[in-house]
């Protein structure tokens, strides 16, 4: 996928004016948070589960290196391999040669980010092997020619409009603006594809070190087609969604439904162990694990550790404004939102991600839902540090907080401005409080006003108040 | 190669070599404990409740729910249900739990055993167990139930015993291991309510992929 994030402030100012992307963008707001509140509020527990989820987390992570050994020794002993791939390039390879291995044509797959983030369509297409999305959001995507703008919604930027004529074009049938009518067509389209693949290849949500089994969790059913109809199931994963134990595993399967679309729980939630048993009428007889690492191992033992503990349940994006008012697209890669602005800089570098973790208002709001409690205002400003001190940040921003730190360093100096200022935009906006325009803050002043101080500095009050 | 990179980073992150003998014995330890962590209230509570939750919580999930005094009572159950939808196929996993069955009330509705195929009209399994905390089966691969049965056909029918419902998921954990011991079967499938999707303008849809109908035959004995 092409990388955009360098043009973060041009692709949500284009956003902010896309009427149609609006209207979509209307659908998250009313949806996600409402759902996740009412789900927490009939799980009383809910906070404790959080806690216990960030504490296992951080013990995994403090033992990775043994989990994710012994998970290895469990695939093989049933039956299964697992492939460990540093980069993307070595995952895209691993990928293509066990599709080679079968001669394999089409592949069918379910829905995955770690594919996305490893490109994975483009590269098999490339090399003459046909991906078929099967998830009904990343079906019409692929249509469309277009990425997924959420983790877990990933057609969240479209509306039916849109859908209705990309059917169209592709299926040749009579445009429908009824949902129902157009999931039963994709349903159909997909049925015979589904038994002809000769590949499925899934993501997890999680894998166990316990028994050696893959996890998926899906509404629609078409990752446990995809994983079981075709002879070989190869699932892409990261690192970091190892976990102990069954029990372990169930911890976060309570949080995960619940934090992302606000269910009770997914409908279903498959573990994969193995190829087919002795005795087995179906399922796959070849079973792959391929091990993603891209930059992962790299944050462990760093400011951004904590980040790993991420189960992209994707309630930070839901929460979060600038994902609200922009959209996916405009973070310019495969991950937005809060967590994104964590991920992306270390995956495609900070001189590319640098808009991103300044994408925020820190508002907090994404770390008062993350069910692991990722702090990601704080990752975010150790990003913005970084960038600070490479030199990357803009200029404006380096001669404004330098400007700021000479003042601030020098008390005197810092009040009698503050006292001015305050005086200025008081005059500035007159009686209504409010002001309309003002030099250099149009990017705020545009769009709506500006409320002027109220009263007095903080300082002048303390000596009044003395408190 | 990559996996001594891998690991060789993890380590160097962690500010540690190759883990000790101890360390890996203490992972090893907490894998075989098999330890619960938080278990919600909910789920803690006499049979009888939970069965009464399993029922709530399948309902809310959009499954349907036929209630029976005895197995015996299920083919009749099954014809009913099949001639009310003028569905005239069944296709059947081919454990004793249903082979023993007196088949008879199905009359022209066709019974066959095999996996499942593209334009199957409905399935029957058992299930082995049903988790009363959010109304979701349980049911695994073997032989004698292919897990295509539970995926493919337009309409999933499973028989579930109310002795085989249990509160949490831990539970369900437990039961597991105590039938197939260590390894697990290929697929473990945990099911709660039919296909949906909501992909489109986040509206939600009933039947995506998987059966769009899913009619749990809940049987007291």
């Amino acid at each position: 996928m092409q990388i955009n994030s360098p043009e973060f402030k041009q692709n949500a100012h284009i956003a902010l004016h896309d009427a149609s992307l609006q209207k979509a963008l209307g659908n998250l707001k009313a949806g996600f948070p409402e759902k996740r509140a009412a789900a927490v509020a009939r799980m009383p527990e809910f906070e404790q589960l959080r806690d216990e989820a960030r504490d296992l987390k951080n013990h995994i992570l403090e033992n990775l290196d043994i989990y994710l050994e012994q998970f290895e020794s469990k695939v093989v002993e049933n039956g299964g391999h697992v492939h460990w791939c540093r980069t993307a390039e070595d995952a895209q390879k691993q990928i293509l040669e066990i599709c080679r291995q079968v001669d394999a044509k089409t592949v069918t797959k379910g829905k995955s980010m770690v594919s996305e983030e490893i490109n994975l369509n483009e590269y098999l297409e490339a090399n003459g092997i046909q991906p078929i999305e099967t998830d009904l959001g990343e079906y019409i995507l692929q249509l469309r020619h277009d990425h997924p703008s959420h983790i877990i919604a990933p057609a969240i930027h479209l509306n039916l409009e849109d859908v209705s004529e990309a059917f169209h074009q592709a299926h040749h049938r009579p445009k429908s603006d009824d949902p129902a009518v157009l999931m039963k067509e994709a349903r159909e389209m997909l049925r015979k594809k589904f038994v002809a693949a000769d590949v499925g290849i899934t993501g997890a949500n999680f894998f166990v070190a316990e028994t050696g089994s893959t996890i998926i969790v899906t509404n629609e059913g078409n990752g446990d087609l995809t994983q079981t109809l075709p002879k070989t199931h190869i699932v892409v994963t990261s690192i970091e969604k190892v976990v102990p134990t069954l029990e372990d595993m169930t911890l976060f399967l309570r949080l995960l439904a619940r934090s992302a679309t606000g269910q009770e729980f997914t409908v279903y939630n498959t573990l994969s162990t193995g190829p087919r048993r002795e005795g087995d009428v179906d399922g796959p007889e070849n079973f792959h694990v391929v091990l993603v690492d891209n930059g992962r191992s790299d944050m462990v033992g760093t400011e951004f550790q904590e980040m790993l503990r991420c189960i992209r349940c994707s309630a930070c994006m839901n929460h979060c404004p600038v994902y609200g008012a922009v959209g996916g697209h405009a973070y310019g890669w495969v991950y937005p939102g809060p967590m994104g602005s964590v991920l992306t800089p270390q995956m495609i570098g900070i001189e590319k991600a640098g808009n991103l973790p300044n994408a925020s208002t820190f508002c907090g709001k994404c770390e008062s839902v993350c069910p692991v409690r990722i702090p990601l205002p704080k990752l975010m400003r150790h990003w913005r540090e970084k960038e600070f001190e490479k030199h990357l940040s803009p200029k404006a921003v380096r001669w404004g907080l330098a400007g700021w730190g000479f003042f601030a360093k020098r008390p005197a100096l810092y009040r009698t401005l503050s006292t001015t200022s305050n005086w200025f935009l008081r005059t500035l906006a007159g009686k209504k409080g409010k002001i309309k325009k003002l030099p250099l803050a149009g990017g705020w002043t545009d769009w709506r006003d500006m409320p002027a101080p109220s009263g007095k500095t903080f300082m002048q009050q303390w000596k009044e108040n003395k408190r | 190669m990559s996996k001594a990179e891998i690991l060789g980073t993890i380590r160097r992150g962690l500010g540690r070599g190759t883990p000790t003998d101890g360390q890996r014995q203490a992972v090893m330890n907490r894998l075989q404990a098999h330890a619960n962590n938080l278990v919600p209230m909910r789920a803690q509570k006499p049979h009888d409740e939970q069965v009464e939750l399993f029922k709530t919580m399948a309902l809310e999930a959009a499954a349907e729910l036929i209630e029976l005094d005895s197995s015996a009572q299920v083919p009749q159950a099954v014809a009913d249900w099949l001639d009310k939808q003028q569905l005239t196929e069944l296709v059947s996993a081919s454990d004793a739990e249903l082979t023993e069955l007196d088949w008879s009330p199905l009359g022209e509705i066709r019974r066959v055993e095999r996996v499942a195929q593209a334009g199957d009209q409905a399935s029957i399994t058992t299930s082995f167990a049903g988790i009363a905390e959010t109304g979701t089966l349980m049911l695994h691969s073997r032989g004698d139930s292919p897990t295509t049965l539970n995926f493919l056909p337009d309409v999933h029918m499973v028989v579930l015993k109310r002795s085989a419902i249990v509160g949490p998921y831990e539970d369900a954990w437990k039961k597991l291991r105590a039938k197939v011991g260590d390894q697990l079967p290929r697929t473990v499938n945990m099911i709660t309510g039919p296909s949906r999707s909501a992909d489109i303008e986040q509206k939600l849809q009933m039947g995506a992929h998987g059966p769009r109908t899913l009619v749990i035959l809940l049987v007291d004995e």
